[in-house]
């Protein structure tokens, strides 16, 4: 049994969130324990875990973490994006190692809090977020693409 | 061609503050080397063996005179006076020092062009059929798809971090000239039923594990192309192999799954984003296609055709119609859609020199060649040649001459002296073995002992190493340098296509040492030559006959 405090990364990594609702600590329990509990609200994702397992608990669901072990596995993106389109509208976490130069394509992924394992410079990160005023995709954000702006009637 | 509006303008001006950023972040230490070479890398810069490399983008291979002008610019304030256009269709330099690097990139941002992504673990630039927009044979030109590819895949944010780079290449017509299996997807434009659509090949490559690209769907509607594409990496980046970058390509990842298993998981991905809705606009497509609306073409009356081009150079000695002009007419020029033009393939294989290279120069007298005959277009072949698109058929005296001037007039497309050669041990930090050498004194062979004509098409291609950037599998003969106990040593292969008869070569047995290999080619051309019938091409007689006899005239 996972010593729930050694779990998950604690709510005062919490270095950037964009939500007003109440934080939620951390996630308590992986992705195969979540499936057996039906308590838990929290869930830590692993990047080999597949995200799409959770979608018959996401009501009950107030936070996901997506851990990134390393900066190069992206896998963590697709999993955001597919939980926000299957509606979850959670805390989406993401831990780990998360860069400046990441935070920006997180959030578009849908990511909407960021705990990364080293502070960031926040006046680089605040940049960062802000450094693109366009976006080419649609993705899990509700930006405006370009090609809309484009063809706006 | 397709011209930037304030959107995409915006878009690279921001791309080269931020690498900016990057950069001094560097500078003070907040970012380890570690942490800052993706960044740099998905900015077109490589740490080679003597310097920094840059790596431009050329969109599908298509740019105009000012874009070359702007490249010749390059070269001569950052590099050292010349450029190298590879298999890609980009180019590289080779001298580019860190501290210069933001400024390059935004002088290429004032002229519509960037570095993004020709580097990194994520989409690379999207490549094409050279003769796109002036081939006979197309049924409509591919670059509107690959324009829209380039925009979704620019800063795609869930895709910069994939297991292993991805590159795309886009086609429409049966022929394929950009080794279009050979990619990790391979998209052919065609119509079904009246209706025009696309057809998907996905984890073909080279590298050291060559694989061929199976068809993944024989058909994508083409208002949902960027939601299938999507689907398609998406499956990749959360299930492709990252425990060994060698394994890490999604050739690997389709092989291992199976073909129809990796299929149903896409199927299954692409229901999901139907639903969620991430196709672009349909009026979008019709955007981008406008800017590659035809040029004005002059009507057939008022040019010539082939055979008033022949009656009429042959009247003329200085031309020299068997072994001068009519033999770069007859080599060089490519079917065109429109009577009265072709499409005029521009060497960069002289005799002796380095497969790709232009100096700024060379590079500046294109672009006028380009403004002078061919509606200021120009394109780049992933055979390091140069084409001027649309070329009327009574300019090309005049264009020949301008070119045999300038050492450009090399009547060598697609015979033995068009090689395809990777940068190797002269540049590369990857590199076993030296490819430039080799592919120099190889095309002096042959220009040396007459075979040239004679042999007709053959496609020989160099790399310098296993990652196979000369793209030896796909040679009609292949060559691969490799290193054995502190020596170069070349294997050569045999029977290999990366056109619409697309084949991996085989190896023919033991390597060889730089004089070996080179007498090894003549040896199997000469095997060729024995044993072809009318018509047949270096391929087809190998594929006829098999290895045996070229073994036995090897090694027996």
């Amino acid at each position: 049994m996972v010593n729930p405090l050694d779990f998950g990364t604690s709510p005062d990594a919490v270095q950037f969130r964009f939500r007003d609702d109440a934080l939620v600590e951390h996630g308590t329990v992986g992705v195969d324990a979540a499936l057996e509990q039906t308590n838990a609200n929290a869930v830590r994702i692993e990047p080999g875990d597949d995200a799409r397992a959770l979608l018959p608990l996401l009501d009950r669901l107030a936070l996901i973490e997506v851990n990134f072990p390393g900066f190069g596995d992206g896998r963590g993106y697709s999993s955001a994006r597919i939980l926000r389109e299957a509606g979850y509208t959670g805390e989406l976490r993401a831990v780990g190692e998360v860069l400046i130069d990441q935070l920006n394509a997180m959030q578009r992924c849908g990511f909407d809090s960021f705990a990364p394992r080293q502070r960031l410079d926040e006046t680089d990160a605040l940049r960062a977020f802000a450094m693109w005023d366009n976006v080419y995709q649609r993705a899990a954000d509700a930006r405006q693409t370009i090609a809309d702006k484009r063809h706006e009637a | 061609m397709y011209q930037y509006d304030q959107y995409d303008q915006a878009m690279v001006d921001a791309r080269v503050e931020e690498f900016r950023d990057q950069a001094q972040r560097r500078m003070e230490g907040k970012l380890t080397e570690d942490q800052f070479k993706p960044l740099r890398l998905m900015n077109g810069l490589y740490l080679q063996l003597h310097a920094y490399m840059l790596r431009v983008a050329i969109p599908y291979g298509t740019l105009n005179a000012r874009q070359m002008e702007a490249l010749a610019d390059i070269a001569d304030k950052y590099d050292r006076g010349y450029g190298h256009f590879t298999t890609r269709q980009n180019i590289q330099y080779n001298w580019i020092k860190l501290d210069d690097a933001a400024d390059a990139l935004a002088d290429l941002a004032k002229v519509e062009m960037h570095a993004i992504q020709t580097s990194g673990n994520c989409i690379r630039n999207i490549s094409s059929d050279h003769f796109a927009g002036a081939a006979a044979d197309e049924v409509t030109d591919p670059r509107p798809y690959a324009e829209l590819l380039r925009q979704w895949s620019s800063f795609h944010p869930e895709f910069t971090y994939l297991p292993r780079k991805f590159k795309i290449a886009v086609i429409a017509s049966e022929k394929d000239r950009a080794a279009m299996r050979l990619h990790d997807i391979g998209i052919r434009i065609l119509v079904r039923d009246g209706e025009v659509g696309a057809a998907f090949y996905a984890g073909g490559g080279m590298g050291r594990t060559p694989m061929i690209a199976p068809l993944i769907r024989d058909f994508v509607p083409l208002d949902q192309v960027i939601t299938y594409a999507e689907a398609a990496l998406r499956v990749y980046n959360r299930y492709g192999r990252r425990d060994n970058k060698y394994k890490a390509r999604i050739k690997i990842l389709i092989h291992e799954l199976g073909a129809a298993q990796y299929i149903a998981q896409v199927e299954e991905e692409f229901a999901q984003m139907l639903a969620a809705g991430v196709e672009p606009p349909r009026e979008e497509l019709a955007r981008i296609a406008a800017y590659f609306a035809d040029p004005v073409f002059r009507h057939p009356s008022e040019g010539w055709d082939l055979e008033q081009l022949q009656s009429q150079a042959a009247a003329d000695p200085s031309l020299r119609w068997d072994d001068g002009f009519g033999l770069w007419v007859r080599r060089n020029t490519h079917a065109h859609k429109a009577a009265g033009y072709v499409s005029a393939v521009i060497s960069l294989k002289p005799v002796g020199g380095i497969p790709g290279d232009a100096t700024s120069a060379q590079m500046r007298l294109i672009a006028k060649l380009a403004r002078d005959y061919s509606f200021d277009e120009l394109r780049v072949m992933h055979t390091q040649n140069l084409v001027l698109p649309h070329v009327q058929i009574n300019d090309l005296p005049a264009l020949w001459a301008a070119l045999e001037a300038s050492g450009l007039a090399a009547p060598n497309m697609d015979t033995i002296e068009d090689i395809i050669a990777c940068p190797g041990l002269d540049y590369c930090s990857l590199a076993n073995a030296r490819s430039i050498p080799l592919s120099q004194r190889i095309s002096q062979r042959f220009a040396d002992n007459g075979r040239t004509g004679e042999l007709g098409e053959l496609k020989l291609k160099i790399s310098g190493c296993i990652n196979a950037c000369g793209h030896h599998h796909a040679g009609h003969i292949g060559i691969l340098g490799v290193d054995k106990k502190g020596l170069e040593n070349f294997q050569l292969s045999l029977g290999g296509s990366e056109a619409e008869d697309v084949s991996l070569a085989k190896i023919t047995g033991p390597g060889f040492d730089e004089d070996g290999v080179i007498a090894a080619v003549e040896t199997v051309t000469d095997v060729y030559l024995a044993a072809r019938t009318d018509g047949e091409r270096f391929l087809d007689t190998y594929r006829r006959i098999g290895m045996e006899p070229f073994k036995e005239a090897l090694y027996g």
